[in-house]
């Protein structure tokens, strides 16, 4: 049997924390992990943050990230242990025979160099090709990865194309050195599922046609599912389950593994309207100042009480900019918001303090949406005090009450929010809005920045809570595997327009129109050879037409 | 309290020291303030501990009663350049608009003129009181106050938080003094000490020009001031207000160092 280009044996990798208050202590985040890949195949690394995904695979690369030490263990490449070499020998390696593919390219491309420029750095740098030959190599993987004037998209700067573009240049910047081993660390997270299909099949295409191996780290089954040999599912540093593609997604074995294969099985049972909606938007038309520009155009949609419309839509949709004029930050240049009866006035300043009780918001991100100066019994007590001036004992029952409806039971009042988890953070925002007895609660892209399991308690709690308090919720997402499982009606946004509206049986059944279709057939399925199946149905439409 | 670095202990020791003695001036000097004790500039001795200045007073106590005047002032100063600069430097960042465009240009305009040359022109108007030195040097350094709270406050009120806040209706006192203050005390500790010398360095430099504290009071820069044309007698007297000057200075920075660090970590918080 030949040597495999990667062998790694009880890799073990610490690192240093410093608690507030305490001295600095080491730690381990990878307890001993043991895997190989032979040459050509795709080995997928998942699960969720805090997992050392992205730490072993940098480690593969004989590199520890912002003081992450690689402590023991063995990493083999090409027949020698790189982390018993030198430095020397590492950057012979680096950039060469192992080449890295980061999550936000937009970052890490130095906006100040063109983009040819750097792709064919390393290649260079390493000797590996002349400079004439490096770039026509480069140009060759352009036109690989399907970019548009591969001749010339070299010579633009990195903020002149758009994210995927990037991403796709990073792939072939990767590529460039004709490495034996790509880390690739996420390279789809970052982008709206409608370009994420096609990066993907972009770099499955590259990996096939150039034989590369390659590490693909994500926190998503079905994305890893269709671009791997075998899958190496990972849970707090250490290893969980290691199989074949085709196991690990029909026949998991352990729990851990099965709950991330069922992950957002939630059922949920449409609910019919009622007469009197508790939200309408009419007639919407909103721009940013100073802009000529309409952000949104005449966006007509109504929200039941203790029902859920979900917002979906791309990036720069409009999404957001709706939830920013229902709330009253951005007054819209046309059109009505009314709101349990009555008309809403445009501007925040103006609405009454009992309008601004009963519209409460959930943020994206739970870290900047809780001031980290105060505790979470600060949080949640705020609204209790300033809308319902309870005070003292009966203001503590209460917030009290609020945490354990968020599942989260005593000894948290006095925690700060950098000493909970982001599952738990996001819980007390909730609670923060559920503390003002509202009737509807905007919810934009809560879940996004949460990892799948963990999100889907979320989901779960929101859907508990709707049934109990009769609440509505406003849920503005791109994720459309979360629209399916918590939605009432379904609004899908285009460029600032509503392009299709209506309950989620109909906006989900055929027949649909394009940009829906695009939508819909973009979410990754947790099944082999799904992504074959849409490119291949795509390629068959566009010459049918 | 525990885990102070050396360098804040050393620094916390000083200071200390200064405020205590500038405190209990009375009862720790020798001698009276005004008190003619000896001869013209007597060389150190057990009975002048730092020798005599210019006219025969003690040169030991001159110097502890000058700092309690240069500490007072000083701080009395920062304290009030802090108050005013903050909270307006809060209140334009986060109101916004005209509000901030106004306040932000009137202290754009304050800053353009050297503030020593404002300073001398006030103090030739007015009664050179400590009152007076007080509320000029206070006025002066809130306009760098503001500049330096506006910017940290325009990055935190840009903050989901402080949305949240807003859109729950809360008034402005809550969202500067609960949501944006704890969020920019560090660097405004940091900026505290500075300013603290900042400020001694000034009221020693209009005293030493005639226009700070007047006689008999003494204060470090007049002390300098009085005792300037010893230096062509190779007389010591005017090098130690300056060493007073620059420990008080190195102490206090080493102090506010620690603090920052300390709130920096705190709980994660931003910095």
């Amino acid at each position: 049997m030949t040597e495999p280009l990667l062998k790694v044996r009880g890799l073990k990798i610490g690192a240093t924390i410093y608690p507030p208050g305490e001295k600095p202590r080491d730690i381990e985040i990878v307890h001993g992990v043991d895997f190989e890949l032979e040459a050509g195949k795709v080995l997928g690394l998942i699960g969720e943050s805090g997992a050392g995904k992205s730490t072993i695979g940098l480690a593969a690369m004989a590199y520890g990230r912002g003081g992450v030490e690689l402590t023991g263990g063995e990493v083999w490449v090409n027949g020698r242990d790189i982390l018993k070499s030198g430095l020397r020998d590492v950057r012979k390696l680096r950039g060469a025979e192992v080449t890295y593919v980061s999550q936000s390219a937009a970052a890490s491309f130095n906006p100040a160099k063109k983009i040819l420029e750097q792709v064919i750095e390393a290649a260079i740098f390493q000797n590996k090709f002349s400079k004439k030959d490096a770039e026509a190599r480069a140009i060759a993987l352009f036109a690989k990865l399907g970019l548009p004037d591969p001749e010339s998209i070299g010579n633009r700067y990195p903020h002149q194309v758009s994210g995927g573009q990037l991403q796709r240049c990073m792939t072939a910047l990767a590529l460039c050195p004709e490495p034996d081993l790509v880390v690739f660390d996420e390279p789809t997270t970052a982008l709206d599922v409608t370009t994420q299909i096609d990066v993907l099949a972009a770099i499955k295409e590259a990996i096939r046609d150039t034989g590369v191996a390659a590490l693909y780290i994500t926190h998503d089954l079905a994305v890893v599912a269709q671009v791997s040999d075998h899958i190496m599912v990972l849970q707090q540093g250490a290893m969980v389950e290691y199989g074949a593609v085709d196991q690990i997604i029909n026949n998991p074995q352990e729990a851990y593994t099965q709950a991330l294969v069922s992950v957002r099985s939630i059922k949920h049972i449409e609910k019919d309207p009622t007469d009197t909606p508790v939200l309408r938007v009419e007639n919407i038309t909103a721009r940013y100042r100073g802009t000529d520009f309409d952000v949104l155009k005449k966006i007509n949609v109504e929200l039941h009480p203790g029902q859920t419309l979900a917002i979906v839509g791309e990036s720069g949709s409009g999404k957001s900019t709706l939830a920013r004029v229902i709330t009253g930050l951005l007054p819209p240049s046309d059109g009505q918001i009314v709101f349990d009866g009555r008309k809403l006035t445009p501007d925040l300043a103006t609405r009454p303090l009992n309008d601004l009780r009963e519209l409460q918001m959930i943020y994206q991100m739970a870290d900047t949406a809780m001031n980290p100066r105060q505790t979470v019994g600060t949080i949640i007590g705020r609204p209790l005090e300033f809308y319902f001036g309870l005070k003292g004992k009966a203001k503590q029952r209460r917030i009290q009450e609020l945490l354990d409806e968020i599942e989260l039971g005593e000894g948290f009042q006095d925690r700060y929010p950098a000493e909970l988890s982001g599952g738990q953070k996001q819980r007390v925002c909730i609670a923060r809005a559920l503390a003002a007895n509202p009737k509807l609660i905007i919810c934009d892209e809560v879940t996004s920045a949460l990892d799948p399991l963990v999100a889907d308690g979320i989901l779960k709690l929101l859907l508990s809570l709707q049934k109990r308090e009769d609440v509505a919720y406003l849920f503005i997402t791109h994720d459309l595997a979360t629209v399916k499982a918590i939605a009432d009606s379904i609004a899908v946004m285009f460029q600032g327009e509503v392009v299709r509206y209506g309950p989620k049986s109909e906006v989900l059944a055929p027949p649909f129109d394009a940009y829906t279709d695009l939508l819909l057939s973009s979410v990754p399925e947790m099944k082999l050879g799904w992504l074959e199946e849409v490119i291949e149905h795509r390629r068959m439409e566009s010459a049918g037409n | 309290m525990k885990n102070i670095p050396v360098a804040a202990l050393i620094g916390l020791f000083f200071t200390a020291a200064y405020f205590l003695m500038a405190l209990f001036a009375p009862l720790i000097a020798p001698y009276g303030m005004s008190e003619i004790v000896g001869d013209v500039w007597e060389p150190s001795s057990s009975q002048f501990l730092l020798g005599t200045d210019s006219i025969g007073r003690d040169l030991l106590t001159r110097l502890i009663y000058g700092g309690r005047t240069t500490i007072f002032i000083a701080t009395a100063a920062t304290i009030l350049s802090f108050t005013l600069g903050s909270v307006l430097g809060f209140f334009a960042a986060v109101s916004g608009g005209w509000v901030d465009q106004t306040i932000s240009r009137f202290v754009d305009l304050i800053m353009s003129i050297p503030s020593l040359i404002f300073a001398l022109v006030v103090l030739s108007v007015m009664p050179t009181t400590t009152t007076i030195l007080i509320i000029l040097m206070g006025l002066l350094d809130s306009t760098r106050v503001y500049r330096l709270a506006r910017a940290v406050a325009v990055d935190i009120t840009v903050m989901d938080y402080v949305e949240a806040a807003r859109l729950r209706g809360e008034k402005i006192g809550w969202i500067i003094f609960r949501e944006t203050l704890p969020n920019a005390l560090s660097p405004l500790v940091a900026e505290m000490g500075l300013r603290f010398i900042f400020a001694v360095l000034f009221i020693s430099t209009l005293s030493f020009l005639g226009l700070g504290v007047q006689p008999p009071l003494a204060d470090w820069g007049g002390i300098v001031k009085e005792n300037k044309e010893g230096i062509n007698y190779g007389i010591q007297a005017a090098l130690y207000p300056a060493y007073a000057i620059a420990t008080l200075c190195i102490s206090i920075n080493l102090v506010a160092d620690w603090v920052l660090n300390r709130t920096t970590s705190l709980k994660g918080g931003r910095g």
